[in-house]
């Protein structure tokens, strides 16, 4: 398996004196994975989101996308690597109120160079594969909050990104909007697309193929990998 | 709704500053229209003062001197007579209202440029008759709306039997009331001498005419005789208008920075409003000259609406006023064009600033709202 992310020993300090909001996380992502990062407010989770997303540097540690180290990239190359790799979706969709859901979904690929044409049309295929088909020219304020995430998601996936961040995605949204969300996120995740999605929220995290937690700016448990809960159990950190 | 009243700062310097300019150039360019019209080659000849103060004659053969000078295509005079004209006998004896009596040589008209308003000016018949002339002002003052009224000059009824329109070139002419040699010798005890020549040549000769006259004029004494071209003081005030003008221009320019700082202001909200978007944008990949650019082009763009609204409304207000004063409308193309290409460069240094700052918000800022 070829990795997607990869966090060595980072850690992260704000302000003086420092305090640190991670404090020498280890994660692994390898390509097609679905990981739920969870953990309650001021636990670090947006902290890493950041960092994973390259909205922000790490202080100390290596961040690998795609096997590339982001640590020593220039503000231009890490925009590039936005503009490609990774797709974001927020808990607040961030949609722009005055455009189209088409011309929405296009502002994903705003920075990528492409003509305005292809930019449309690869958006309509987007809002297709996320079953808005319907609603391809109407503005934000026409739609259902759960159709407006799944414009959102629509502008994250329609660049094909490496990796797919989610914020929290379902905070916004009652449970039934909420669940048709994340049973598309399940099918992009069957269909390939590498997930890693942020929550509070413990009972949505435990139907994800693998859940991460977070506390204190330390990972404690990893689906994945058991001997990290065992580790920090017994006071040990990575 | 803030966007669209930073833009109305700009907006209104700019139109300000066109409004001004345009009825300046506009009022301008009448004077000019009418100086191509009468021409800026006529001079006017008078006598020195004497130590008095008084006016003093000139030669009575001075005219038919300086018909004879090489270059000269017209030439006539006029002189004051020490009489008063009066609307009726009615009238008290002092309440001239400032008009004169002047006796006027055949030529005159053709020599000043004089049109006829109303009724014709002396014939050979009316010159033998009592009758008179009148400047435009005159006409007013006296009451004198049509060709036969009658005024009282000298203790006698005279019969006016033109009125002239107004004359630019020897606007002393509007206050004086016009009596023919003829009948000013006979019964005004006029001597024959005259006070002011009027002399119109070739433009090309203006000046070399100008040096010889004096001598022609007064051979003995030269240097007291006083010549003067009219078209001069016209000049003279356009150049003191354009003066003035620069002073507006000056006051428009504040009103446009005041704007700019309008424009900078309103992006400097802006950026911290749409810290969410910078946030998206960031998140989509854009990169800091990205946004850079997106909030400069804003702030341009901004100011230039605003100071096309303004060039519009400027012209349209210049349009107006010279409408209503029928002045030719003269607005420079170099003004309107020079003031939006102002507005984009006060756009652009009113958007740097926000710009920058905008380029630097941390893209953590859409994650974190």
């Amino acid at each position: 398996m070829t990795s997607v992310l990869e966090l060595h020993d980072v850690t992260r300090s704000y302000g003086s004196p420092p305090t640190q909001a991670l404090r020498g996380v280890d994660l692994r992502v390898d390509e097609g994975e679905f990981v739920a990062i969870v953990g309650p407010s001021g636990s670090g989770k947006s902290t890493l989101l950041n960092l994973i997303g390259t909205l922000d540097r790490a202080t100390t540690g290596e961040v690998l996308i795609t096997g590339e180290r982001v640590d020593d990239l220039s503000d231009g190359r890490l925009s590039a690597l936005r503009a490609h790799t990774i797709g974001f979706v927020f808990q607040q969709f961030h949609l722009t109120e005055g455009e189209t859901a088409v011309d929405n979904v296009g502002s994903g690929l705003l920075y990528t160079g492409m003509s305005r044409g292809l930019r449309r049309e690869r958006a309509r295929e987007a809002l297709v594969s996320v079953g808005l088909g319907h609603r391809l020219n109407h503005k934000p304020k026409q739609l259902s909050g759960g159709e407006r995430q799944r414009v959102a998601i629509a502008r994250a996936i329609v660049r094909r990104p490496a990796l797919l961040l989610a914020d929290e995605p379902t905070g916004s949204l009652d449970s039934v909007s909420g669940e048709t969300v994340v049973q598309l996120l399940r099918e992009l995740n069957e269909n390939g697309t590498t997930i890693v999605l942020i929550t509070h929220d413990r009972d949505l995290a435990e139907r994800l193929p693998r859940q991460v937690s977070i506390r204190d700016g330390l990972i404690v448990s990893d689906s994945r990998d058991p001997a990290i809960a065992v580790r920090a159990k017994s006071g040990v950190t990575a | 709704m803030r966007a669209v009243l930073s833009g109305l700062g700009i907006a209104i310097g700019i139109a300000a500053m066109i409004a001004v300019i345009g009825i300046s150039t506009s009022s301008q360019a009448l004077v000019q229209q009418k100086l191509a019209e009468i021409g800026t080659n006529m001079l006017t000849i008078t006598a020195g003062k004497d130590f008095l103060g008084q006016e003093t004659k000139l030669s009575p053969d001075a005219l038919a001197r300086i018909r004879h000078l090489d270059g000269v295509e017209e030439a006539s005079w006029t002189s004051d007579v020490d009489k008063h004209v009066y609307r009726n006998p009615n009238v008290a004896t002092g309440a001239t209202g400032g008009l004169v009596v002047r006796v006027a040589e055949e030529r005159l008209p053709e020599t000043v440029g004089a049109n006829v308003a109303l009724g014709s000016w002396f014939t050979t018949a009316t010159r033998e008759l009592d009758t008179v002339v009148l400047g435009s002002t005159t006409a007013e003052k006296l009451g004198i709306t049509e060709v036969g009224m009658q005024v009282w000059l000298g203790e006698r009824l005279f019969t006016v039997v033109g009125i002239l329109d107004p004359v630019l070139l020897a606007p002393e002419l509007n206050t004086s009331v016009m009596v023919s040699p003829e009948r000013a010798t006979a019964i005004l005890g006029f001597d024959g001498i005259p006070t002011t020549i009027y002399e119109r040549s070739e433009d090309a000769d203006v000046l070399r005419i100008r040096d010889r006259l004096p001598q022609t004029v007064n051979p003995a004494s030269p240097g007291d005789v006083k010549i003067s071209r009219p078209s001069d003081a016209l000049a003279a005030k356009n150049t003191v208008d354009q003066v003035f003008t620069g002073l507006l221009v000056g006051v428009g320019s504040i009103a446009l920075l005041v704007g700019g700082i309008g424009v900078a202001n309103t992006m400097v909200i802006t950026v911290l409003e749409r810290r969410r978007e910078i946030g998206l944008r960031r998140s989509l990949g854009a990169t800091r000259p990205h946004i850079r650019a997106q909030f400069l082009a804003e702030a341009i763009l901004l100011a230039f609406l605003g100071g096309l609204a303004g060039a519009l409304i400027g012209v349209a207000a210049t349009a107006v006023v010279a409408v209503a004063n029928g002045w030719p409308l003269a607005v420079p193309l170099l003004i309107p064009v020079g003031g939006l290409i102002a507005t984009i460069a006060v756009g652009a240094i009113a958007g740097v600033l926000p710009a920058v700052r905008a380029s630097h918000t941390p893209p953590t800022a859409a994650l974190s709202a």
